[in-house]
C-alpha cells in the first residue's frame, strides 16, 4: 500500500495540512480525517452530488476528486458557508422555503447552488433546474429547492 | 347483537354464512362462540390465545389495538383483516 | 346536513404558500386556528442547512472499526462451505464474522406492526448460511482499522457455492416446475385460511369475496378486462444503510443507527441476537429517507456481531450498489384486472388476479394491494386473489403506500376506458362511484367519514383541470388513488422550562418535519407559540415505546400523543394556579395560554409563560406526558391530474404540468404536506416512465447505480401544483389523517392515461420508458 502524505490545502478560506493515501477520495478525507461530516455520501460514483463541494470556485462531487489533487487548491464546503452574522441568503431561502425534508442532500444542493448563484445571479427557472441537475433529491420533488433558488437569489440581489 | 363479517377463506367453516350476529361481549368470547358453531375457527384466528401475528380485528371499521381484548357493544362491526402498516 | 353535491366550495391559494400551493375551502367551514396551519421554520432546520446534523454514518466513537460485507456473486446457489481463515490473518483486521456467529433461529413469526416476519428468514437474509437466494445477499462481513482493509480481507473470504437455476419471473414461480427457493415455505391462505402442504414459492394467498361478482358482470354494459406487468423498483433513498454497534463488556449492545424506528430495530437486534430488549438501546441518528425501507434490519446485527467478536465499536456502512442490490425493493407484479358497469355509469363488479414478487423470502405486500386495489369506489360485487410469490431477487420491503401504486395503474387505467366507452367524464365518472362513509369495501370494512369525493371537486374547480391543453402529441390524464394510514404505539414527554418554553421529548425519527409538526399541535394547545417548543428526538432508553415513522402515522399518533401532553400540563398548572391564588381547583380554567379562575371573589388570571416561573415554589417542576396507541387514523385519498408531451420520435415523454389534489384531514403544517406530496409525485412519476431493476438470465442486477437507475432530477420535473383538500379526521382533535404515503399511488396510472389521450395508445406496463413507448406507438402505426 503506498505510504500516505501530507496535502496542504485551504478549506473554507482556513490553511489545513492533513496526512492521506492517495487512493482516498476528497470526499473520505473530508468526512474521516478533518471530521467535516457535513458532506454527505449518497452514491461514491458522482451521480447524486450529495458530496458538491466547490473547488478553486467549480462545483464537483467530492467522491471523484482524489484528496492529493486538492494540494494547493481553495475548497469551500458547507461547513464554510455561514458567517458570525448569521446563516447564508440560501441557507436562509432553504429554511423558509421548506426545501429540504430528511435533509441529506441538502448540503449539496447549497454548494451547487451557491457556485450557480455566484456565476448567474438572476437565473431563470429553467436555468436553476438545468444547473441543479446533478443533484439528486428523493424527498422534496424538487419543487421548494427551486422556490427556495429563486428566493436566494432575488436576497442576493437586494 | 355484535355483527362478525367472516373472511372469504374462512366461509369454508361456516358453511358460506359471510355476516353473523353473535351474541359477545369482547372478540375474545366472540371467537369462542364462533369456535362452538364452527369447529377450527379459533385454531385459524389463534395462537397460544392471541391473534396469530399478522392478524388483527377491527371493531366499527377501526383496527383495535387490543386485539383479543377489545371489547364489544351491541351495534359492533367486527372484521378479522390481515395487518396493514406503510412505508 | 346539506348533501355531499350540494356544498358550496371554492380553491383559493394556501396562505403562506407559493403561487402552486392552493387548498379547496369549504364555505363556512375554514377552522381557525392559531398554530395549525402556519409556517414556522422547523427546529432542527438549522443544523440540517449548515452540515451539523449528525447522520448515521457521521458517528465517531473512538476505537472505531470500519465493517465490510461479503455478498453473494449468484442469484441462487446452495452454501457448501465459508473458510475465513485468511481473512482473519490480513493486518489491520480484528475480526470475521458468518451467520454461525449468530444465535440460530427458529421458524417462528414475529410481528413488525406491518406484516409478519419469520425469523429464520430475517436471520438468514441478515447472513445467509444455507443458501443465497440474489446476488448481493450477505454471507459474511469483517472489521478492521479501515474500510479498504476490510474490503480487501473480505476478498480473501472463499466461499464454496453449488449454483442454482434463478427463478425471475412471478408467473413462472408458481408452475409446479419451478424450483422452490425455500423447502419450508408452504402456501397460507389468508385472512384465517388454512396452510397448504407442499413447499412451494407461492407462500401467500390472499383471498377476498363480496356479493356475487358472475351475476355483478352479467348486469353490467360494458366489462374490460386487462392485464398489467410493473418491474422491480427501489425507494432510491440518497442515505445508504449505515450501522454502528458496541457489544460491551457487560453484555449491553448499543447501535447507531439511521432508521425509521429505533423501538423496532432493537426488537430486531434482540430476537436476533437473542438478548433481551433491555440489553439493546438503538441511537437513532438523522434520517436521510426511509420511504419504508429503512425498518427491517440489514447491517445492525452483523455490526454488533464484529464488535462482540472483536471488543471494539464497529461502522457498517452500505455503497450505494450493495442498497439497489440487497435492501428491499418493491415487487415486480402480474395482474389481471377486470371491472363492469351498468349503463348509467355504475361499477357493478370488480374482479383481480394479482401477483407479487416476494423476492427471496416471503413478505410482498400483497395483501394492502388486494385491500386497495377497488378502494377509492363502491363495488357491490367483488372478488380479489392476491399472491405473495418468492423469486431470486432482494426481499422486498414497504415502499410509499406498498401494493397500492400497482393496483392503481390497472384500475385507473381501466376506468379510463370505460369513461371513454360511455362517453363520459373521467371526473363525472369518479364522482358518481366515489366511495363515501358508510360504503363497504370489498374486504368487508365500512368507511367513516373520507374524501374521495372532495378531491374530484377539487379536481373539478381546479386551475389545470379547467386549462386547455393544446398542441400536437400532447395528453391529460387523471388518476386517484387510496392509502389507509396507520395509527399505532408514540410516547411523549413534555417538560415546562423556567422561561415560559417547553421540552417536548418524543421517539418518532423525523424524517419530514415531523419535529415541527408534532410541536406545533402541543403548541396550540397550550397557547404558545411553535417556537417556545424544543422538540427532540431520543433513543429507546429515554422514551417509551414508539412505532415506526412511516406509514403515515407520526403527525397523527405522535401529535395525538403531544396533545395529551399538553392537556396532561393544562391541568397541572391550573393545580398551580389554584395553590398560587389560594382558591379551589375546580375552579380554574387553561384558555388560549391564560389560566383563570372563574369563580370566587375577584377574577384572575395568569399567562402560561408567567405560571411558568413559579413552578418550583407550587410543588415541583411540570411535566406532561402523553402515552397512546391510535387506531382512529382515517384514510387517505388522492387525485392527480397530469398533462404530458410525447416525442414521437424518440418515445420520450414530457410532464409539462402536474396538479396534486389530496384529502389531508388537516394540514398541520402546510409547507411539509406540500412537500410530501411533491415527493411522492416525483417518486411516483419516476416510478411511472423510467425507474426498473434491469436483470441477465443469471439473476445479475445490472443497473445498480443512480447512473442507470435513473431517478427524476430537477430537470426532468415541471413545478408540481398542490391542492390540499381538508375533510377533518373525526379521530383526531385537529382532524389530522396521514399524508405521506398517498401521492405516490396516481401518478403512473394518471401518466399512462395522460400518454393515451397523447397519442392514441395505451400502455400497461410500467415503466413507460422511451423504448417500450416507442415499440407501442409504431406497433399502433401497423
Amino acid at each position: 500500500m503506498a505510504r500516505q502524505r501530507i496535502i496542504s490545502t485551504s478549506i473554507n478560506g482556513n490553511p489545513v495540512e492533513v496526512l492521506a493515501a492517495p487512493r482516498q477520495t476528497l470526499l473520505e478525507v473530508l468526512r474521516e480525517n478533518l471530521d467535516l461530516i457535513g458532506t454527505k455520501e449518497g452514491c461514491s460514483n458522482g451521480n447524486c452530488g450529495a458530496c458538491t463541494v466547490i473547488l478553486d470556485g467549480r462545483p464537483v462531487d467530492s467522491c471523484l476528486v482524489l484528496a492529493v489533487e486538492v494540494e494547493g487548491s481553495e475548497v469551500e464546503t458547507i461547513e464554510g458557508l455561514a458567517s458570525t452574522d448569521g446563516l447564508h441568503v440560501i441557507q436562509d431561502a432553504f429554511l423558509g422555503q421548506a426545501a429540504l425534508q430528511c435533509g441529506i442532500c441538502t448540503p449539496g444542493f447549497i454548494m451547487s447552488t451557491k457556485a450557480l448563484l455566484d456565476e448567474n445571479s438572476s437565473p431563470s427557472e429553467g436555468e436553476i433546474r438545468f444547473h441543479l441537475a446533478g443533484n439528486l433529491c428523493r424527498c422534496t420533488g424538487y419543487d421548494k429547492i427551486v422556490r427556495a433558488v429563486e428566493q436566494a437569489a432575488a436576497g442576493e440581489m437586494n | 347483537m355484535p355483527v362478525v363479517h367472516i373472511p372469504a377463506p374462512a366461509r369454508d367453516l361456516t358453511g358460506g354464512e359471510v355476516d353473523l350476529e353473535i351474541e359477545a361481549t369482547s372478540v375474545r368470547r366472540l371467537i369462542g362462540e364462533l369456535d362452538q358453531r364452527f369447529p377450527g375457527f379459533a385454531e385459524r384466528v389463534l395462537e397460544e390465545g392471541e391473534l396469530k401475528p399478522g392478524l388483527r380485528v377491527a371493531v366499527d371499521g377501526h383496527v383495535s389495538p387490543m386485539g383479543v381484548l377489545a371489547r364489544l357493544e351491541p351495534d359492533s362491526q367486527v372484521h378479522f383483516l390481515p395487518a396493514i402498516g406503510g412505508g | 346536513m346539506a348533501s355531499v353535491e350540494e356544498r358550496q366550495f371554492h380553491i383559493e391559494p394556501f396562505p403562506g404558500g407559493t403561487p402552486g400551493n392552493q387548498r379547496l375551502v369549504e364555505e363556512g367551514r375554514l377552522p381557525d386556528y392559531d398554530v395549525v396551519g402556519t409556517r414556522p421554520i422547523r427546529h432542527d432546520g438549522t443544523d440540517k442547512v449548515t452540515g451539523r446534523a449528525r447522520y448515521g454514518a457521521d458517528i465517531k466513537l473512538s476505537g472505531l472499526l470500519q465493517g465490510f460485507v461479503l455478498r453473494s456473486p449468484h442469484a441462487h446457489a446452495r452454501i457448501i462451505s465459508i473458510d475465513t481463515s485468511k481473512a482473519a490473518e490480513v493486518p489491520g483486521v480484528h475480526a470475521v464474522c458468518t451467520n454461525a456467529d449468530m444465535p440460530s433461529a427458529t421458524h417462528r413469526a414475529g410481528d413488525l406492526g406491518e406484516g409478519v416476519v419469520d425469523w429464520y428468514h430475517l436471520n438468514q437474509n441478515v447472513l445467509a448460511s444455507d443458501k443465497v437466494l440474489y446476488t448481493g445477499h450477505a454471507v459474511a462481513a469483517v472489521a478492521a482499522d479501515s474500510v479498504h482493509i476490510a474490503e480487501e480481507a473480505a476478498m480473501l473470504i472463499e466461499v464454496e457455492y453449488e449454483v442454482l437455476p434463478p427463478v425471475l419471473d412471478v408467473r413462472q414461480a408458481r408452475t409446479a416446475e419451478a424450483v422452490v427457493l425455500n423447502d419450508d415455505v408452504r402456501t397460507d391462505r389468508q385472512p384465517v385460511g388454512e396452510k397448504g402442504d407442499e413447499p412451494t414459492n407461492v407462500a401467500k394467498h390472499f383471498h377476498y369475496q363480496k356479493g356475487d361478482v358472475d351475476a355483478g358482470f352479467a348486469a353490467a354494459e360494458v366489462v374490460i378486462e386487462r392485464e398489467f406487468t410493473t418491474e422491480t423498483v427501489h425507494q432510491g433513498y440518497i442515505e445508504p444503510h449505515t450501522a454502528t454497534a458496541y457489544w460491551s463488556p457487560d453484555g449491553k449492545i448499543t447501535v447507531w443507527t439511521s432508521t425509521q424506528g429505533s423501538f423496532m430495530i432493537r426488537m430486531q437486534v434482540a430476537e436476533l441476537l437473542a438478548v433481551p430488549i433491555s440489553k439493546v438501546k438503538v441511537v437513532p441518528m438523522e434520517i436521510g429517507g426511509g420511504f419504508g425501507g429503512k425498518i427491517a434490519v440489514y447491517l445492525q446485527p452483523v455490526a454488533a456481531v464484529l464488535s462482540r467478536l472483536s471488543g471494539r465499536p464497529v461502522k457498517l456502512n452500505m455503497d450505494r450498489s450493495n442498497v439497489f442490490d440487497a435492501t428491499g425493493p418493491t415487487p415486480g407484479s402480474y395482474m389481471k384486472v377486470k371491472i363492469g358497469v351498468d349503463a348509467k355509469g355504475m361499477i357493478t363488479a370488480g374482479e383481480a388476479e394479482l401477483l407479487f414478487e416476494a423476492g427471496a423470502f416471503p413478505g410482498s405486500p400483497i395483501n394492502p394491494g388486494c385491500m386497495c386495489i377497488f378502494a377509492c369506489y363502491n363495488v357491490p360485487n367483488g372478488r380479489i386473489d392476491g399472491y405473495d410469490i418468492c423469486v431470486n431477487k432482494p426481499r422486498s420491503n414497504a415502499y410509499r403506500a406498498p401494493g397500492s401504486t400497482h393496483v392503481a395503474l390497472a384500475t385507473e387505467t381501466i376506468v379510463d376506458e370505460i369513461c371513454e366507452k360511455l362517453g363520459m367524464c373521467p371526473v363525472e365518472f369518479r364522482m358518481k362511484n366515489a366511495a363515501k362513509e358508510g360504503d363497504e369495501r370489498v374486504d368487508g370494512v365500512t368507511y367513516p367519514p373520507i374524501g374521495m369525493w372532495e378531491t374530484m371537486k377539487a379536481v373539478e374547480l381546479s386551475d389545470h383541470w379547467q386549462s386547455p391543453l393544446e398542441g400536437p402529441h400532447r395528453g391529460r390524464g387523471i388518476a386517484s388513488g387510496f392509502w389507509f394510514n396507520f395509527g399505532g404505539n408514540s410516547v411523549v414527554a413534555a417538560t415546562v422550562n423556567e422561561d415560559g418554553t417547553v421540552s417536548l421529548i418524543e421517539g418518532s425519527t423525523d424524517i419530514g418535519g415531523t419535529r415541527a409538526s408534532v410541536a406545533m399541535q402541543l403548541a396550540e394547545i397550550l397557547g404558545i407559540a411553535a417556537e417556545d417548543v424544543t422538540p427532540t428526538v431520543v433513543d429507546t432508553e429515554s422514551i417509551g415505546y414508539t412505532d415506526v415513522t412511516g406509514g403515515s402515522r407520526t403527525c397523527h399518533a405522535t401529535g395525538l400523543a403531544a396533545i395529551k401532553a399538553a392537556e396532561d400540563i393544562q391541568d397541572q398548572l391550573c393545580q398551580r394556579a389554584a395553590i398560587l391564588w389560594d382558591v379551589e381547583a375546580d375552579g380554574v380554567e387553561y384558555s388560549d395560554g391564560q389560566i383563570q379562575a372563574v369563580n370566587g371573589s375577584e377574577p384572575r388570571t395568569i399567562s402560561f409563560a408567567e405560571i411558568s416561573g413559579k413552578l418550583n415554589q407550587t410543588g415541583g417542576p411540570v411535566v406532561g406526558r402523553g402515552s397512546v396507541n391510535a387506531d382512529k387514523h382515517g384514510g387517505a385519498f388522492a387525485t392527480h391530474i397530469a398533462d404530458v408531451e410525447v416525442d414521437p420520435d424518440t418515445g420520450k415523454v414530457q410532464v409539462l404540468r402536474y396538479t396534486a389534489i389530496q384529502d389531508v384531514g388537516t394540514a398541520i403544517h402546510p409547507s411539509y404536506v406540500e412537500g410530501q406530496m411533491q415527493g411522492g409525485v416525483a417518486q411516483g412519476i419516476g416510478w411511472a416512465l423510467n425507474e426498473e431493476y434491469h436483470y441477465g438470465d443469471d439473476g445479475r442486477l445490472h443497473n445498480a447505480s443512480f447512473l442507470d437507475y435513473r431517478i427524476p432530477t430537477c430537470y426532468d420535473l415541471p413545478d408540481i401544483e398542490t391542492i390540499i383538500v381538508e375533510v377533518p379526521n373525526p379521530g383526531h382533535p385537529f382532524g389530522v389523517r396521514g399524508v405521506g404515503e398517498v401521492p405516490i399511488v396516481p401518478p403512473p396510472a394518471a401518466i399512462a392515461n395522460a400518454i393515451y389521450h397523447a397519442t392514441g395508445v395505451r400502455l400497461r406496463s410500467l415503466p413507460m420508458s422511451p423504448p417500450k413507448v416507442m415499440h407501442e406507438l409504431l406497433s399502433n402505426d401497423e
